[in-house]
């Protein structure tokens, strides 16, 4: 026997539905929401979906889960009023200058300020302009346009695992910001931008450059060149309504408009992506051969990266040395291809199109950089690109399509396919097994939605084990099993956000889940009308070689398309512990991170200070922390730190120090 | 040479006694609390790395309750009350009074030597007594801007 409820009057089933919200909107009904996402968990504060239930009054629809026999009304004059006092609260206490926000058109307050018909505040303006948060490449906060929903504290949390963002204070003193009210550059952000993505508001915005390529394009002294990346295709039709039309047709109208707009030359970073496909197979080879470094992360995500950088220093051996395929599109734009398209080097400006946040940063990445130079000028999302066509008037829709240019536009479908979770799985099994990778392959199954897909395959007489993950927060669960050695894993790709790149935080705003399908059958099937499908097919990737890189992981291919990785603090704390007035001392740094503490630095504090048996010839410190976590209790003495610290270790090395 | 040492053992014990236990995030911090009468952002970090927790978290607990401070607190703590019936009594005129005598700015509540604190509270339950300003743990009903004033000279006297 069904279970029923009536909402609006109207008898309806139920089954396993977790709450009203979820059956309301299967009946098409758009009841309003800012804290609501499937993905995360529920929250009930923005107090939009407020639906009357008969015998109980006016409660939340998404955080009351259905019963028998309600009586649900969504839409009654008491509702309507609430949810019009709700957003004129907000408004009331909100930077109202719409007309110059980037979000103005996509941003929900201002959609619902217009369906409830709101005319005017009848309450006290009380907002006051704060400065922004400018402090990194990859993001913008405005705490003034914030609605304290906390979507972006629980995406942070929730999905990846982070917990960058917060609340802090209560009433009206409430907001959200990092802690220590610290900025986002001095914070544990990786920069994956979803926050943004879920943010209804204006509130978090990736950081635009766009306006320093306007200025490049008007140069007549500078030629500009510019790469789209893979996932842009998948997504730039939704701001323009053009969803119907496959991969190549929606990259072509790019070139079209990049043309139009003066680039001198348009470039796919799926050409690089082939060639990073070329490496990252060879590198993978290469350490199954000796077995060292094992499991290897796959390095294309930036944010994925840093984080691993942050939080598991002990596995940055364990990322491919390879750039990302903006990285290689960076060095080879600066250092090949002026010569082969003869543009002089001082005039070339480089521009790269991405999905993503977090590239803004790489492309700053000192490891990125040739003597203090950096390899791409201007990093555009996809958001920035359709803005840009917008704003040189071109009707997208009606573009005609027109051919990438050459040699970096010519790609397989592997290096298209880079945009999906699975992608790079599946085009370095391309590579390594030799195979055209259609649907009929045994390695399907690196496609598909779920977090952690794991598979064995056999190659040779060998049986590899890999993993695809996207979401750090199934990141760190899969480290932590690895550490734990409770997986192991030959081969191990990572996209901090769902979905990989197609679901990138540059990507054109999507709440609803079935966007992020649609953008990644775009790929798949732009790969089946390819006429390539493995990297190493690609005639003019073949050719770099030849003339320049020799052979993939060569000393060349090294200097020109590997990097390096390092530790990066999550975040520092000293804590002083003793202070010497004298001006010769000795320094000590004492790490008091959690993995030392629980292996004992609070015993070696102890004995070198607890009866006063240095006297005043020693400074120390306590610190978070000096990031020899599986090697602790580390201990730093005038600068030389030393691992595995007992009591009296430390202390005969501080009597060493005090001979000299 | 300072020796901050028992402090940070102090610190230590607490997380010890209180086994490392994320849920007990609120009772580590009043005890903290308790040992540096305040909460230094540096111990704040300190915990938040040893409960493997993210310091946004610790942050925002540490400013929703109005017990926790993050600035050091003066020697003497003066409380005065806002309640409804104090607030009809004019306790405005009172915290107006004191922060002249004190020489605090707008949204200063510790005095530069460090001598003196004050603090708004929402109600003392002494709403006979109105208004109501206790001072370190004396309470002193039917304040006037005159009596604060010559109470904080008392006190001052009294060090």
């Amino acid at each position: 026997m069904g279970k029923y409820l009536t909402i609006n009057g109207k008898k309806l089933e139920f089954r396993d539905e977790r709450n009203l919200l979820e059956i309301i909107r299967k009946e098409h009904i758009d009841l309003p929401t800012f804290c609501y996402h499937s993905e995360l968990s529920i929250h009930g504060s923005c107090r939009l979906c407020m639906v009357e239930i008969a015998g109980r009054g006016v409660m939340s629809a998404c955080s009351t889960p259905p019963e028998l026999d309600m009586e649900i009304k969504t839409n009654t004059e008491q509702l309507i009023e609430i949810r019009k006092i709700t957003i004129e609260l907000l408004l009331a206490n909100h930077d109202r200058e719409c007309t110059m926000c980037a979000k103005s058109e996509s941003c929900k307050l201002q959609s619902l300020a217009r369906r409830l018909g709101i005319e005017e505040v009848r309450f006290k303006n009380i907002f006051h302009k704060e400065s922004k948060d400018i402090s990194t490449y990859a993001l913008v906060r405005d705490n003034g346009k914030c609605v304290l929903c906390g979507d972006c504290v629980r995406f942070c949390d929730e999905i990846q695992s982070i917990g960058a963002l917060g609340f802090a204070g209560r009433g009206w003193r409430a907001k959200i910001c990092l802690s220590f009210e610290r900025n986002l550059e001095s914070s544990e952000c990786v920069y994956c931008g979803q926050c943004s993505r879920v943010c209804p508001t204006g509130a978090i915005l990736p950081k635009t450059e766009f306006r320093g390529v306007w200025k490049a394009l008007s140069d007549k002294k500078k030629k500009v060149i510019v790469a789209i990346a893979p996932a842009v295709r998948a997504a730039i039709g939704e701001v323009f309504g053009v969803t119907e039309e496959n991969g190549t047709e929606i990259a072509g109208k790019i070139v079209t408009a990049l043309r139009s707009m003066g680039f001198a030359k348009v470039f796919d970073i799926s050409f690089t992506a082939d060639m990073t496909i070329i490496e990252e197979a060879n590198e993978f080879l290469e350490r199954l051969g000796k077995g060292d470094d094992m499991p290897m992360f796959t390095s294309c995500c930036p944010a994925w990266v840093r984080f691993v950088e942050q939080y598991y220093p002990d596995f940055i051996k364990n990322i491919s040395t390879c750039r990302s395929p903006q990285g290689m599109y960076g060095s080879i734009a600066r250092r090949i291809m002026p010569e082969v398209l003869g543009i002089p080097k001082e005039e070339l400006v480089i521009v790269s199109v991405m999905p993503c946040t977090a590239k803004k940063y790489e492309a700053r990445r000192s490891e990125l950089a040739k003597d203090g130079v950096i390899d791409i000028d201007y990093v555009i999302t996809t958001q920035e690109l359709a803005l840009m066509i917008e704003e040189a008037g071109l009707r997208f829709g009606n573009l005609e399509a027109s051919a990438f240019d050459m040699p970096l536009g010519f790609k397989t479908g592997g290096g298209i396919i880079f945009g999906n979770s699975g992608g790079v799985t599946e085009a370095v099994l391309r590579n390594v097994m030799n195979t055209n990778g259609d649907e009929s392959e045994e390695f399907n199954f690196v496609r598909g939605e779920n977090g952690v897909r794991e598979a064995k395959l056999k190659v040779g007489t060998r049986e590899l084990k890999l993993a695809v993950v996207h979401g750090l927060k199934n990141a760190r669960k899969v480290l932590r099993d690895i550490r734990a050695d409770k997986k192991r894993y030959d081969f191990v790709e990572v996209m901090a956000c769902p979905g990989g790149c197609i679901g990138g935080a540059g990507q054109p705003v999507y709440s609803d889940l079935a966007v992020r399908k649609k953008r990644s059958k775009v790929l798949y099937e732009n790969d089946k009308i390819m006429e390539l499908h493995k990297p190493q097919d690609n005639p003019y990737v073949q050719k770099i070689y030849k003339d320049y890189l020799e052979n993939p992981g060569s000393k060349k291919a090294h200097e020109y398309l590997h990097t390096t990785f390092k530790y990066r603090k999550r975040f520092k704390a000293t804590l002083e512990i003793f202070k010497s007035h004298l001006e010769k001392s000795i320094n000590i740094n004492v790490c008091v991170g959690n993995n030392c503490l629980r292996k004992g630095s609070k015993e070696i504090l102890k004995h070198i200070i607890g009866d006063n048996k240095f006297k005043d010839n020693v400074n120390v410190q306590a610190l978070i922390c000096l990031e020899k976590c599986s090697n602790g209790p580390a201990v730093k003495i005038n600068g030389k730190t030393f691992e595995h610290c007992t009591p009296g270790s430390v202390e005969n090395a501080i009597k060493e120090e005090l001979k000299k | 040479m300072t020796s901050n040492y028992s402090k940070f053992e102090a610190v230590c014990c607490i997380l010890e006694e209180n086994n490392f236990d994320k849920s007990k995030l609120i009772p580590i911090l009043q005890s903290v609390q308790e040992e540096y009468r305040y909460l230094p952002a540096e111990i704040m970090s300190f915990i938040s790395s040893s409960l493997d927790m993210s310091p946004a978290i610790v942050y925002g607990v540490a400013t929703f309750y109005s017990h926790f401070t993050l600035n050091p607190k003066g020697e003497n703590i003066i409380k005065v009350c806002n309640g409804t019936a104090c607030h009809v009594k004019k306790s405005a005129a009172i915290i107006d009074a004191m922060r002249k005598k004190l020489g605090l700015k707008e949204n200063e509540n510790t005095t530069k030597d460090m001598l003196f604190t004050i603090e708004t509270v929402a109600c003392l339950g002494a709403c006979g007594l109105a208004p109501v300003v206790v001072i370190n743990e004396n309470v002193h009903g039917q304040m006037t801007a005159e009596k604060i004033v010559k109470l904080i000279d008392e006190t001052m006297g009294a060090k």
